[in-house]
């Protein structure tokens, strides 16, 4: 996206520095680091820039401390444009936080040193795409090493003396310096995790982009969805937790254990430890959890979104949903070979349409972009869930000491301190458990975590902006085209306002269906939905497949061609239209809708049951 | 089933029979095999015409009148073709080919489910030796037959077809011989369009072969064809099979069938019906996957003409009436349209470099591609 903005007559959205916060959330920029505000003395600056706000990665309003993950993310992407690969048109992506939620802003290389940038990206990037297999095998044990450390993190409480040993060995050093080194090791090791997960990722996009434009070339109109199956495998890490809770529920089948499944997990558990083949199943349980569980019913970025692992009411809510469909006689496997005999038919016929050297080309293309894929789809499950599961695993672990020594009562108030606030709170606590005394937190937090509990509820209870300031005349940078799904129709139908019930979004994933919507707009709220819905949402995570089985259809406010929500709706055949900007705004739980997954087209049909839940 | 016998035989089984049920027939079989779902019908087979011409003196009767024909002398020619086809067209048929067509017929009203099945008769040549024997060709045509009796005069009058002055002419011209022809007959069910249309296997306005566009309109297709309604213009995938534009057409009018007067009648389209698009989802995926079946067919980008026939049930209701080649696009030679063509880390590059414009699928203009090239 080029900073050139539209003539000063053109229609725009508000700036930042007009909006007002919501009543209640008075205070709210203390939430955040300095940076990612918009200050006063840049208003020129900033206003000048055009902003649109990341609702798929980040739905919902900050908590202080999650604000930490979307800094280390976004901060990581623009490293590698700008300093790593030297990407020749494009630098980072400029974020802020404005009453709680992410906005953003590309950085265009100017045009006159764009040429300059040439020789650097073609050595550096060249490099990566040449060895992209022994570079893909190197970053999954890095990766692996930052998750085994993580791991081995640990948060223990201050002793009431130092360790006998510590003093005899001369150590001379106190538990307390444990304590904030390894909160500094493991923010350190989540940032670390943030720079490979964006190591491959744009060099992906940006293979996968040179196909996709050389398809639209070749065949003007050909449906986004053509180019994705033609790129698209089907034997991926990201779906393998879904396999797994497949393989327990075939597993609770065959062993006749059905009935053993009812109820909370912890009661489950205990049951199913009784009997011989309730120990086979935990034995085959204990064997999918780690890695697979470590998935998030969320997209991994937030302290509230629940890890399987840590709550396994969920997946085994979901097994038994498996379980019930087999009861019926229904395949509840992904036809792999359907998938892969689809992809080559479709692949085939394209191809077959040109001529020789076009031929080559297309296949030259298809090849590089098949190569870069599975990463594109893997590295979800690695970094958002498996890595970050355990460093949120690991935060609730540090928060517990403070609970201990009565800072917060609840181990997830934690995330209402800032990163650097968790620092100075050590700090406290090491300073009391030095001098003998109690720490001043227990005197300070509770009131000042019940105030901010109030400031991040109060900005919850309004809509973001989908965008800030004065569009570019055209939008053509190929990340936000591709990864936000802006494109200037979008921004142009935002401009408008909503109108009626015309919703229309990117036609993700095929298939034409009726139904009755059920809005969700938290992913704890998953259990709400019914057989036979059609799900209505911001943003979906690839953990929620398992109910795609259940569902009939898709729609989302905000995702591009190649987000995780088509990629996965597309992987379990069901109609999806993504990017639609106001469906959760405009659609009502309980409304019959008719969605429309070739044209991307959402109509709320007239019907008894059009009055909201 | 239709039964058959050595006079009839149902479409289905026409395919590769040249002999037996003339090149009409032929291609209507063999567009059948090929999963090309024609109007249901039957042949009456070259042996009825032969046993037609055998009964009693018929044979010698018409030999008697074209011997030593002068066929320069235009008056007498007219007098002669006149004179045999008369012949033919009041002879009784043998006992055996009658009840055989019209068991055949009632066959084809049961299948349909329509008593005296309004049908086409047409003639079908069984030999190269009128020009234009093709399946789009014609010879005589009789539209809105119905009951046996009638189907019956006119398979005769199709007969007597052979003996037109202007074959008789081309007979003599060549050398071949007068009572060596053979004749077979179609008899198809006349198609009741509720909607109706064209489609052509590329998109027209850019020579692109990898869609398919598609008019449609209520009622016959002549509205269509003749460009009197604004009909509907899909631009769909052809490997996909999915719709890439839309445009709903006005489609103010549609032409009816009104089988009382045997005639086609005008009648308004209320703007609710206008509004709405006259083909489901479903039936537009029907129609680009017969589109595309007859381009694998023919080996070459058609054009096609479709209908959904009121009569024949969900499922079966879509018919292909007509296939040619197009000729505009197929002829030009392919210019590449890439402009980037290089591949690695050149193509790479290349992307990054060029601006992308990309519109989303649903976008409010859709269709202008495909109504300027329209499919006429």
């Amino acid at each position: 996206m080029t900073h050139r903005t539209g003539s000063a007559s053109s229609p725009r959205f508000p700036s930042p520095y007009d909006i007002k916060a919501p009543e209640g959330a008075e205070g709210w920029r203390e939430l955040y680091p300095y940076f990612l505000l918009f200050q006063d003395n840049r208003k020129a600056i900033d206003e000048d820039k055009f902003w649109f706000c990341d609702s798929s990665h980040w739905p919902q309003v900050f908590k202080p401390f999650d604000a930490t993950l979307m800094e280390y993310a976004v901060q990581t992407l623009g490293q590698f444009n700008t300093r790593h690969y030297v990407i020749p048109p494009a630098n980072g992506i400029e974020f802020r936080i404005h009453n709680g939620y992410c906005y953003m802003s590309p950085v265009a290389v100017a045009a006159d040193k764009i040429a300059d940038r040439v020789p650097h990206f073609m050595e550096r990037a060249g490099h990566y795409f040449e060895n992209w297999d022994s570079l893909i095998a190197n970053w999954d044990t890095k990766v692996r090493g930052v998750i085994a450390e993580l791991e081995a993190l640990n948060f223990e409480p201050l002793p009431d003396l130092v360790p006998l040993g510590d003093v005899t060995g001369g150590l001379g050093l106190a538990p307390t310096h444990g304590l904030i080194a390894t909160y500094e090791k493991a923010i350190s090791l989540a940032f670390r995790q943030w720079q490979y997960h964006f190591e491959f990722l744009n060099l992906g996009y940006a293979a996968y982009l040179d196909f996709f434009g050389f398809c639209k070339e070749a065949f003007p109109d050909i449906p986004d969805q053509a180019i994705a199956k033609m790129v698209q495998g089907v034997d991926f890490d990201l779906f393998r937790p879904d396999d797994e809770l497949k393989g327990l529920a075939k597993l609770t089948v065959q062993l006749g254990i059905e009935d053993e499944l009812r109820g909370e997990a912890k009661d489950v558990f205990e049951r199913l430890g009784q009997s011989a083949g309730g120990r086979t199943w935990l034995a085959a349980w204990d064997k999918a959890k780690d890695p697979w569980f470590n998935y998030s019913a969320g997209n991994g970025f937030y302290s509230t979104d629940k890890v399987w692992i840590e709550y396994p009411d969920v997946p085994l809510s979901f097994i038994r949903d498996y379980v019930a469909m087999l009861k019926t006689g229904k395949n509840i496997d992904r036809d792999v070979k359907e998938v892969v005999a689809e992809r080559d038919r479709i692949t085939g016929e394209y191809a077959e349409l040109l001529d020789d050297d076009t031929r080559a080309q297309f296949g030259a293309k298809l090849g590089l972009a098949r190569t870069v894929y599975p990463y594109v789809e893997n590295h979800n499950f690695y970094i958002e869930h498996w890595s970050m599961s355990v460093f949120w695993r690991k935060m609730r672990e540090l928060s517990r000491l403070f609970v201990q020594a009565g800072f917060w009562e609840d181990v997830q108030d934690m995330f209402y301190l800032r990163r650097d606030e968790i620092e100075v709170a050590i700090a406290d606590l090491s300073n009391g458990w030095a001098i003998g005394v109690d720490p001043t937190g227990p005197y300070y937090w509770p009131d000042e975590i019940t105030r901010r509990k109030g400031i991040v509820e109060a900005l919850s209870s309004a809509r973001p902006e989908p965008a800030l300031n004065r569009p570019p005349e055209a939008i053509t940078e190929p990340f936000t085209i591709m990864l936000w799904g802006i494109t200037s129709e979008r921004l142009e139908k935002w401009l408008g306002g909503v109108q009626g019930s015309d919703i229309t979004g990117m036609a993700a994933s095929p298939g034409l269906v009726e139904g009755r919507a059920r809005v969700i707009l938290n992913a704890n709220d998953l259990s709400q939905l019914e057989d036979g819905e059609i799900l209505v949402t911001q943003v979906t995570s690839p953990s929620w497949a398992p109910v795609f089985a259940r569902l009939k259809a898709t729609v989302t406010d905000i995702g591009g061609m190649i987000s995780h929500a088509a990629i996965v709706c597309r992987e379990y055949g069901l109609p999806a239209v993504t990017g639609t900007g106001n469906a959760t705004a405009v659609i009502r739980t309980g409304q019959m809708l008719r969605v429309d997954g070739h044209t991307g087209k959402v109509s709320i049909l007239p019907g008894e049951n059009s009055a909201a839940d | 089933m239709m039964s058959e016998s050595l006079y009839t035989l149902n479409l289905r089984e026409c395919g590769g029979k040249l002999e037996l049920v003339g090149g009409k027939c032929q291609s209507l079989g063999d567009l059948i095999a090929a999963g090309l779902p024609v109007p249901p019908g039957f042949a009456i087979t070259a042996h009825a015409f032969k046993a037609h011409l055998s009964h009693g003196d018929t044979v010698q009767d018409v030999k008697a009148c074209l011997d030593g024909l002068d066929h320069r002398d235009t008056s007498r020619l007219d007098a002669v073709s006149a004179e045999v086809r008369h012949k033919l067209e009041t002879l009784a048929m043998p006992a055996e080919v009658e009840q055989a067509i019209r068991d055949a017929y009632e066959q084809l009203c049961a299948s349909v489910g329509v008593p005296d099945l309004p049908v086409a008769v047409r003639s079908s040549a069984t030999a190269e030796d009128l020009p234009g024997a093709s399946f789009a060709g014609q010879q005589d045509t009789y539209l809105w037959v119905i009951g046996a009796d009638a189907v019956v005069d006119k398979a005769r009058q199709c007969w007597g077809s052979q003996y037109t002055a202007r074959a008789i002419a081309y007979r003599c011209e060549q050398g071949f011989p007068h009572d060596d022809v053979a004749m077979a007959v179609a008899v198809q069910k006349m198609v009741n369009s509720k909607v109706s249309g064209v489609a052509m296997t590329l998109n027209p306005a850019n020579g692109d072969r990898s869609k398919i566009v598609i008019d449609a309109s209520y009622g016959l297709g002549e509205t269509v064809v003749s460009g009197e309604v604004t009909p509907d213009n899909i631009l769909m995938d052809k490997i996909l099979l999915t719709t890439v534009k839309q445009t709903i057409g006005h489609k103010h009018v549609e032409l009816v069938p009104d089988v009382t007067a045997g005639k086609a009648v005008i009648r308004e389209v209320s703007p609710e019906r206008q509004a709405q698009s006259a083909l489901s989802p479903a039936e537009l995926e029907a129609v680009a996957r017969i589109a595309k079946q007859a381009e694998k067919h023919f080996r070459c980008p058609q054009d096609i003409e479709w209908a959904i026939d009121h009569d024949l049930p969900d499922g079966e209701n879509l018919l292909l009436l007509q296939s040619r080649p197009e000729t505009v696009w197929s002829q030009k030679p392919k210019a590449s349209t890439i402009t980037n063509s290089q591949t690695g880390m050149a193509g790479i590059l290349g992307t990054l470099l060029r601006p992308m414009q990309v519109k989303t699928e649903a976008g409010q203009d859709t269709g202008k591609t495909g109504k300027d090239g329209g499919t006429q």
